[in-house]
């Protein structure tokens, strides 16, 4: 018998819930894999099919989103030998997936911590709530490849926002395979997005997008390029999370700034009865 | 087309007179080639059309924009709203061009009339009992006519379907040309104005094949239509690349054979740039630059407009603009 062929992977794009090729039809050879080079159109794509599934993602529950940031979990956790063989450190595999759990908790407590009754010198009730952006543009931190990138997507989504992410250009492997792990996990289509590629090709079109409600820019390094992208974010306001340290410690417990930073609070007066 | 080509002039003026000679014809005419006809719109639908071609072809697609609200729904302040819309599509860019026309219910016209009247953009009504065109024939024309009189100066007729295919040529002919009379309207409605422009839907969808197309294509023109439309919007299988691709045909060779131009109007299912630019290189491929006109070439659309204004945004600003900063109607 004939020596069994090698099926050889293609590492895609993840937009809108499908598994696309560049639009520009280029790929970059990195960790000696083939991996589509994304084009400023392919991020518009993005901004489009993230833009579409934030009805039903920021109208879904709460309990209703913790339930699928946990399955994803649940299907990190069953993919955990695939990263090893990726070369992510076992250590990080695990804290990965116990990030999302983390977060995943986070789901309906959140609007309690961050929200809730406010004193006012009148008969009213006045309760604050927080709400989703709406498309969230970021930067995934170069390493480590999968820590960073679920540190950074995670506090994003879980409260209703819909994300567009550039991942790590040099480490895109573990990006392109928690995409097929994410289209496991009853996710809707369109609610994460993954770019591979250059930075300096896509996040600049994320940056002055008028349609980008937030950006986070924590993988962006160059000083010029993160003033640059925020100069591009301040045409139309967005939120922006500023570029984490070089020392930053992704084991650590990552607190709830994230989250808070890429929300909006809604606040409402109710006239109280005699 | 060697069959028409050999058709004189008089000969197809002489068509409508008779229910035989008019089957004769229809039947004569070439079948198309499905295949080839797919095949041939696919192929043109892959033209690359960049930076300043594409901010031309993106005017030209907004010039030609039947603004379009046909819903059950509407109101005369929302049709007002879309008719403001029509005159300045970005009212960010007063670069931009204004849409071709506005289309609406006959009811709701005097509204339109008021806002366009000597803007230069058309006012487009729908009439004979749109969008299935079920109904007795004097209804049919007296809701064109009253669509006349209220200051329409296009009129999208609907043909009789069940007429067509069960092959009573001579009867959808004739309400062409009864509707194209009725266009006309009295004298004291259009004060010595030009007659209504109709344009005639076959929906193309409910004709099933494209030899159907092509016949409804000539029987409409025979019978005088200034335009044809594929359709009504209303049913699932709207404008497609090939239906619009037969009917281009058939104008080319009407004109080659009677000398006449008639327009054409892709309507539904048109929703971003990228599909109207096929359109438009499919037209000059197909008739030529004397069709790459509004008075010539429509598209019949609602979203389509602010996905053009989009673009053109992009392309002036450089930025990708969102839907949040354009009008729904």
């Amino acid at each position: 018998m004939s020596e069994r062929v090698a099926v050889r992977k293609t590492y895609k794009l993840f937009i809108g819930g499908k598994f696309p090729r560049s639009e520009s039809g280029r790929s970059y050879l990195v960790q000696d894999s083939n991996v589509s080079l994304a084009s400023r159109k392919d991020a518009r794509d993005a901004v489009v099919a993230a833009r579409a599934a934030v009805q039903g993602w920021a109208g879904a529950t709460a309990y209703n989103r913790g339930q699928i940031l946990y399955r994803v979990a649940e299907m990190l956790e069953g993919r955990r030998e695939q990263f090893v063989a990726l070369g992510v450190p076992a250590d990080e595999v695990d804290a990965a997936t116990d990030r999302w759990v983390w977060y995943a908790g986070w789901s309906d407590k959140l609007p309690q911590v961050y929200g809730g009754a406010n004193p006012v010198a009148g008969p009213y009730f006045n309760l604050s709530t927080p709400e989703p952006t709406g498309v969230v543009a970021v930067v995934a931190p170069e390493a480590p490849a999968l820590l960073g990138l679920v540190s950074v997507i995670a506090p994003a989504m879980v409260t209703g926002n819909t994300v567009v992410v550039a991942a790590s250009p040099s480490a895109p492997l573990a990006a392109v395979t928690l995409a097929e792990v994410l289209a496991t996990s009853d996710l809707p289509g369109g609610v994460v997005n993954i770019l591979t590629g250059h930075l300096t090709e896509t996040v600049p079109t994320l940056a002055s997008h008028l349609d980008v409600n937030a950006i986070d820019l924590t993988g962006v390094t160059d000083a010029d390029l993160a003033a640059e992208l925020e100069v591009g974010a301040a045409q139309n306001l967005k939120r922006v999370l500023r570029p984490a340290p070089a020392d930053h410690d992704w084991f650590a417990d990552p607190g709830i700034t994230r989250m808070t930073t890429l929300l909006e609070t809604k606040t409402v007066w109710h006239p109280k009865g005699v | 087309m060697t069959a028409t080509a050999t058709s004189a002039r008089s000969d197809l003026s002489e068509l409508g007179r008779s229910e035989i000679a008019l089957r004769t014809f229809l039947h004569g005419l070439p079948g198309v080639d499905q295949v080839g006809a797919e095949q041939r719109a696919a192929q043109l639908g892959t033209r690359s059309i960049k930076t300043t071609a594409k901010a031309q072809a993106i005017d030209l697609a907004i010039r030609m924009v039947d603004l379009t609200t046909l819903e059950g729904a509407d109101t005369p302040g929302k049709v007002r709203a879309l008719a403001a819309k029509a005159l300045r599509p970005d009212p960010a860019d007063p670069s931009c061009p204004h849409v071709g026309a506005v289309c609406v219910y006959p009811a709701m016209v005097p509204y339109v009339a008021e806002v366009l009247r000597g803007s230069g953009v058309h006012l487009a009504s729908v009439a004979t009992a749109f969008p299935s065109g079920q109904a007795p024939l004097e209804i049919k024309l007296a809701d064109t006519r009253a669509a006349v009189e209220a200051g329409a100066d296009e009129i999208d007729m609907v043909i009789n379907r069940g007429a067509f295919l069960t092959g009573r040529y001579g009867e959808v002919y004739d309400e062409i040309v009864a509707t194209k009379e009725a266009c006309r309207g009295t004298d004291a409605g259009r004060q010595g104005r030009p007659r209504a422009h109709l344009k005639v839907i076959l929906e193309t969808g409910e004709l099933a094949t494209y030899d159907n197309v092509r016949r409804a294509s000539w029987l409409a023109m025979l019978a005088g239509a200034d335009f044809i439309k594929t359709s009504t919007g209303k049913v699932p299988v709207a404008a497609t690349l090939p239906v619009t691709l037969v009917m281009l045909e058939a104008v080319r060779d009407f004109r080659a054979a009677t000398g006449r131009q008639v327009g054409v109007k892709p309507a539904g299912g048109i929703k971003t740039t990228k599909d109207a630019i096929k359109y438009l290189v499919m037209v000059n491929e197909t008739v030529g630059v004397d069709w790459l006109d509004p008075d010539w070439f429509r598209f019949g659309a609602s979203s389509l407009l602010n996905d053009l204004l989009m673009q053109r945004t992009k392309l002036t600003t450089g930025v990708y603009p969102g839907p949040d900063y354009f009008t729904l109607d």
